[in-house]
């Protein structure tokens, strides 16, 4: 007995210190959400304890012991009219202050710093603008609005952190996006929820919310020589897009500086925003959409550039607009300890470590 | 006065009738060739129990695994294959035929006082279609099974995955036949077989909850069947509707898919909430309260069930405003299951109450049914739904109202009418145990699973963070206390076969035509077609009746 008891209490003490009840609220949105959350538990426990006392106050009152006979009634149209509107306007409540968070989540305040976060069987790959590159973990500072744009090489994926309560999931071939705001820097779950085939349930990681100051020290420490950009700008050169896409008077393509959030007349009269999804799309089937005042010969690059390229990319064109580098330089540089977010201008890129081929796909 | 309403013939004299629906014809062949829709019911009580207790099986080999943090007792890849059969097996093959294809089957023609369904034959083929599908089910889960989930979400279910997705997809494709037969023969024959003077107002709400799954069954169904076709084509020629590499659109399936099957889940409880009607009115002696109200309710279901479907895909990148839409569509098909609920509590007010097996097995489905109702409306509210979806919480939301709800509603349904079945009783007070063990169980095993929910574990994962684990100890300890509830019935309603007692024509003083004939009924029924000259749940009317017997005779 002497010998057992102490396992059994240490399993029990192990158990119990190893036991959560709520996730943390690690996040801006979290105690928001939360607050929802606990208002409909709160409606629930109500409506429950409504239910189980009529049941029960009227089992024990008419039982047919008390009550042998019953009395026919045939309803009660102010009774009905009663349980109809009441659980009507509450689940009205709820639906306004539920759609309130719901857009709160997915609209991205504009100063955000974006991620790309790529989903593949069975792991995450982030891509920070700064070039580093992590697998299955995200480091993101505390108290900045970080979006994550995401997106997956195969299969249907679902990006989930519980302490932020955020989610989205990752689509094959389109980029979704979700922002958070981290509030208390520690490590929390990473999830994939979206059922993915065998190793769905090990393609789980960390987030890492560091203090600012830890987090310019990582950003300095993991990384990869060249930024995001710069990566996109070798690919560019390398895959000779500019060939057609140069600024001479003579380029068969459009120039791209600029082109990233402005406005395009296509030839089949639709005008549409660049955005990232549209950039994607513009490199991968080009034949879709043709900007108005140029011959369809933009070649296609589908199953040629891995999605981290095509990533790569986006990234460098979008970084041409010159008041968005601006703003994202600044912003990178203010992060990093010295000056290495700074994108090199095009064709100084041989010195990077490991230039072309990046990015490429791998047959 | 004694607290209970069973009233069953005088036990030393009484017998089964010699002449009956079980006894006419013998030989295997006179079952497998029945165009008698008892019959019927029968043979397909019999094939989804076995269904039910493979279900089961496998639902034991997951909650096994997650006992430990660690996928221990099986690879991933064999737990994937056992949430997927299990799902599977469960939805399509027991949940959506349950409670129609067995005790609607077998009773939607005596409560209107027909002789059979209008489509009898039709009625045979359904549950041969069902008995193929299934059968090509299990085949498929022998030779290797499929990990696609219940779900079968493309592309994984298209391009990665080299399980025996056709085939299981076809077996589905065929089973799907079977039930929209089995809606459209419900539709013709509520249309056309009512007895002279049955009304529709005059039908019982187990008819019309049935006449709303049927509608759902048939228009929903097709559109399942044509997603299954178009994965079946995309993996075998690559058509390319679901790839986006050929300018296909994932979400498409998505579409699709839930279109059907969040009106199946519907089918799945419209039925049950008919046995819950029957069964609250009969032992509280009074007429439901608001019988309209309810009626209607069934049909509001049917209806807004069909434009709620993308609140499946609130993360997965629907437009903004396409979640407000369903958000609050969502919000209003919730709000008659509310009604329903409330209209239940109120039957039992000044009524004459008792609690035989069936109305403890109700009791346990309004408690959880509410509970499984309120959840789905966190679900279907879009902020909160981001956190919570793909987690534990829905798997506890929806096996609140499938298990809570629908399986507690059959188990009510099959006590209630065994009798009529049978001609035999049930042994009460086991039964009632078995309905209390069967809450408790169902409690442990689920309730935990919404904390999990809450705290972020992701649904379908063989392993997980070890401060997970004490809720899924008691998650795994509550299902095999449940586990204990579903196996009591078994073997006692196969020994009530051969000793329960005579149950008379009509041992619970129920008010239904079904009750009116003897037990277990004639082939055809009735001797002569009734006619209906009272309403639905009229107690008085039955005291009149039995009044007229006791002159008639004395
Ligand atoms: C053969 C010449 C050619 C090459 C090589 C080429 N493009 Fe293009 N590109 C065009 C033309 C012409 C258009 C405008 C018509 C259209 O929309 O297809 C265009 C349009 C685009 C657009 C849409 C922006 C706009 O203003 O219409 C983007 C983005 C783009 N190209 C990126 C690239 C990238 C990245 C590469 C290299 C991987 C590349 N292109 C290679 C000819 C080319
Ligand atoms: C009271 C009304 C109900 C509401 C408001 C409701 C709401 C919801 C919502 C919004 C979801 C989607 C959650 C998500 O994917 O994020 C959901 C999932 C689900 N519900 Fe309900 N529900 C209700 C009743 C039912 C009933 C009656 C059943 C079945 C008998 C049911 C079965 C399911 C199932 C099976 C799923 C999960 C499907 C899957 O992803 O595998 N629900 N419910
Ligand atoms: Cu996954
Ligand atoms: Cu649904």
């Amino acid at each position: 007995m002497s010998q057992i008891s102490p396992v059994i209490w240490q399993f029990l003490v192990k158990w119990m210190t190893n036991f959560a009840l709520f996730p943390p609220e690690a996040s801006r949105i979290a105690p928001q959400m939360d607050a929802l959350y606990f208002f409909m538990v709160l409606v629930s426990l109500i409506g429950l304890t409504i239910v189980i006392l009529l049941v029960t106050s009227f089992s024990i009152l008419y039982s047919k012991k008390r009550h042998p006979v019953a009395v026919q009634i045939e309803g009660s149209t102010l009774l009905e009219a009663t349980w109809t509107i009441i659980p009507l306007g509450l689940f009205l409540v709820m639906f306004v202050w539920g759609a309130l968070i719901y857009f709160r989540v997915y609209t991205p305040p504009a100063n955000a710093m974006n991620i790309y976060v790529v989903g593949k069987q069975w792991m995450w790959k982030a891509e920070h603008p700064g070039g580093q590159h992590e697998i299955n973990s995200l480091h993101v500072p505390a108290g900045r609005a970080v979006q994550l744009t995401l997106i997956s090489q195969d299969v249907f994926h679902s990006f989930s952190i519980p302490a932020f309560r955020v989610k989205r999931e990752a689509i094959p071939g389109r980029y979704t996006s979700v922002w958070f705001e981290a509030t208390t820097p520690g490590t929390y779950h990473l999830f994939c929820t979206q059922y993915c085939g065998t190793d769905h349930s090990h393609m789980i990681g960390d987030v890492v919310v560091l203090t600012p100051d830890d987090y310019k020290k990582w950003l300095a420490s993991s990384t990869s020589g060249a930024s995001l950009a710069q990566n996109g700008e070798r690919l560019f050169a390398s895959l000779s897009c500019a060939a057609c896409h140069n600024t001479r008077p003579d380029a068969r393509g459009p120039s791209l500086a600029n082109v990233y959030g402005s406005k395009l007349r296509l030839t089949s009269g639709q005008t549409v925003i660049a955005d990232d999804a549209y950039l994607r799309d513009a490199i991968l089937n080009p034949s879709q959409h043709i900007t108005q005042g140029y011959a369809p010969i933009m070649p296609t690059y589908q199953g040629q550039i891995s999605e981290e390229g095509v990533i790569a990319l986006v990234e460098y064109i979008k970084n041409l607009d010159s008041d968005y580098r601006v703003q994202q330089t600044t912003t990178t540089t203010d992060l990093l300890p010295q000056s290495e977010g700074k994108a090199a201008p095009a064709g100084q890129n041989a010195a990077g470590k490991d230039p072309a081929g990046q990015g490429m796909v791998k047959q | 006065m004694s607290s209970t309403i069973v009233s069953l013939p005088d036990q030393s004299t009484a017998r089964i009738p010699k002449v009956n629906f079980l006894t006419k014809e013998n030989g295997l062949l006179s079952w497998l060739l029945t165009g008698d829709h008892k019959r019927i019911a029968i043979l397909y009580l019999i094939s989804i129990s076995f269904f039910f207790f493979i279900g089961g099986a496998l639902a034991g080999l997951i909650r096994l695994e997650l006992l430990t943090p660690q996928s221990d007792l099986m690879a991933t890849d064999t737990y994937n294959k056992v949430f997927s059969m299990h799902g599977i097996i469960m939805i399509f093959f027991f949940l959506v035929p349950s409670v129609p294809a067995t005790l609607g089957n077998f009773f939607i023609p005596m409560m209107l006082g027909a002789k059979d369904l209008a489509l009898p034959k039709v009625n045979l083929l359904s549950w041969y279609l069902y008995v193929a599908a299934g059968m090509l089910a299990l085949y498929a889960m022998i030779t290797g099974g499929v990990d696609t989930g219940w779900t079968f979400t493309t592309p994984l279910s298209t391009h990665y995955v080299n399980t025996n997705v056709i085939t299981t997809g076809l077996a589905i494709f065929i089973a799907g036949f079977s039930s929209i037969f089995t809606g459209l023969n419900f539709i013709v024959t509520i249309h056309k077989m009512r007895a002279p003077g049955m009304t529709w107002f005059r039908m019982p709400l187990f008819v019309w909850a049935h006449y709303a799954a049927s509608i759902l069954m048939v228009l929903g169904t097709p559109v399942l069947a044509i997603a299954l076709v178009l994965v079946v084509l995309e993996r075998t020629v690559g058509i390319g509707v679901f790839d986006p590499a050929k300018g296909g659109d994932p979400l498409l399936f998505q579409h699709l898919f839930w279109f059907y099957s969040h009106p199946a889940v519907y089918i799945m409880i419209l039925p049950g909430m008919g046995v819950i009607n029957e069964v609250i009115s009969t032992f509280s002696r009074k007429r439901v309260f608001g019988y309209t109200a309810v009626a209607f309710s069934s049909v509001a279901i049917a209806v807004f069930g069909f434009f709620v479907w993308a609140h499946h895909m609130f993360i997965m990148g629907v437009s903004n405003y396409a979640v407000l839409v369903f958000s609050l569509l969502t919000m209003l098909v919730a709000v008659p299951s509310a009604i329903k609920i409330f209209n239940w509590a109120f039957t039992l007010y000044k009524g004459s109450i008792t609690f035989e097996t069936p109305m403890l097995y109700s009791f346990g489905f309004m408690g959880l049914f509410t509970i499984g109702g309120l959840t789905g409306v966190f679900l279907g509210t879009s902020g909160t739904d981001i956190h919570l979806t793909e987690t534990y919480f829905i798997v506890a939301h929806f096996h609140f109202v499938m298990v809570g709800g629908m399986l507690m509603a059959f188990l009510a349904g099959l006590h209630f009418w065994w009798p009529k079945m049978t001609g035999r009783m049930y042994p009460e007070k086991i039964s009632q145990l078995a309905a209390v063990v069967t809450f408790i169980g169902f409690n442990f095993t689920f309730f935990p699973q919404f904390i999990l929910g809450t705290l972020g574990m992701p649904r379908r994962y063989a392993s997980y963070p070890p401060e997970f684990q004490v809720l899924n100890v008691f998650s795994t300890a509550g299902a095999t206390i449940l586990g204990v509830g579903y196996l009591l019935p078994v073997l006692y309603l196969t020994w009530s076969l051969k000793y329960g007692e005579i149950a008379g024509n009509n041992p619970w003083q129920a008010t239904g035509l079904e009750w009116q004939t003897q037990s277990p009924p004639l082939t055809e029924n009735f001797t002569e077609i009734p006619i209906m000259d009272h309403e639905a749940y009229d107690y008085e009317w039955l005291e009149r009746q039995k009044e007229k017997e006791v002159t008639s005779v004395g």
